[in-house]
């Protein structure tokens, strides 16, 4: 069987390369395309420690769906703030959008 | 090595070339795309945890839905007409980051003594996970339906823009 730390470790790449693209990137959806990167290791590691150490309850499971459907509702409405943003300014990179910048 | 493990290996390469490919790609909708890909290995890595219901779960959520809204917001806000890098200038310092925060974690996860059974995954049924949804987990269930309500109506609001514009 796959010992539990393959899945820890995989999870941590996946959030590292999450972590890197919103760092990184200048373009607002790009930017969200890395924060659902960062989202799918966290729910990696919920599902794991759930199946692994707690079957019992399997919290992490329950716990993982929660993120899903927050993790839904924040695309719908992060694209819709873009979407806003892009049609008032016409501008869509985040370090363009600097007017309450001093 | 063994046969689970081989492929647990090749979905994560899978997974981490495509989220690779997110977050270096210079076409931002081969980013999209990249991005199906790292999500629908979540879902493989899903289904090796022995959880089949969150991996159906996540093919019907991201593979559909959340891919498909942010390629129309590409779409919508001419992203690929965008002159100037992808990157900002703060780019070795965001890869340093990325690297120091990488090591410690696999360090700590490396370090770390699991207590309980850590080399099998135990099978959840999906009638145990709609069980103790609609029993124990009731009210957050609840809750979550309602932010859905919310982010729904906020974002039509605010993409559909005032009257007389």
């Amino acid at each position: 069987m796959i010992p539990i730390d393959n899945f820890l470790v995989l999870s941590a790449i996946l959030f590292s390369l999450g972590m890197y693209g919103v760092l990184a990137r200048r373009n607002a959806v790009l930017i969200l395309m890395s924060v659902e990167l960062m989202l799918q290791a966290v729910v990696i590691n919920f599902v794991a420690f759930a199946v692994y150490l707690n079957p019992e309850t399997f919290t992490g499971i329950i716990f993982a769906i929660f993120v899903i459907v927050i993790a839904a509702a924040e695309v719908g409405l992060a694209l819709a703030i873009i979407l806003r943003l892009f049609r008032n300014r016409q501008i869509s990179n985040v370090d363009e959008a600097d007017l309450m910048k001093w | 090595m063994t046969y689970e493990e081989a492929i647990f290996y090749v979905i994560a390469a899978v997974t981490v070339a495509g989220g690779l490919g997110v977050v270096t790609a210079r076409n931002v909708v081969h980013s999209a795309l990249f991005l199906i890909l790292s999500l629908i290995g979540v879902a493989a890595v899903f289904v090796l945890l022995a959880s089949e219901f969150l991996a159906i779960v996540q093919v019907l959520v991201y593979g559909g839905a959340v891919t498909i809204l942010i390629l129309f917001a590409m779409m919508l806000t001419r992203v690929r007409d965008i002159a100037g890098p992808m990157d900002g200038p703060q780019r070795p310092i965001a890869a340093l980051a990325a690297a120091v925060f990488l090591g410690t974690t696999v360090l700590a996860v490396k370090e770390t003594e699991w207590r309980g059974n850590t080399e099998e995954a135990t099978v959840v049924s999906i009638d145990q996970i709609g069980d103790v949804l609609f029993t124990t987990w009731a009210m957050p269930f609840e809750i979550a339906s309602l932010v859905l309500m919310v982010a729904l109506i906020g974002s039509i609001v605010l993409a559909r823009g005032e009257e007389g514009e």
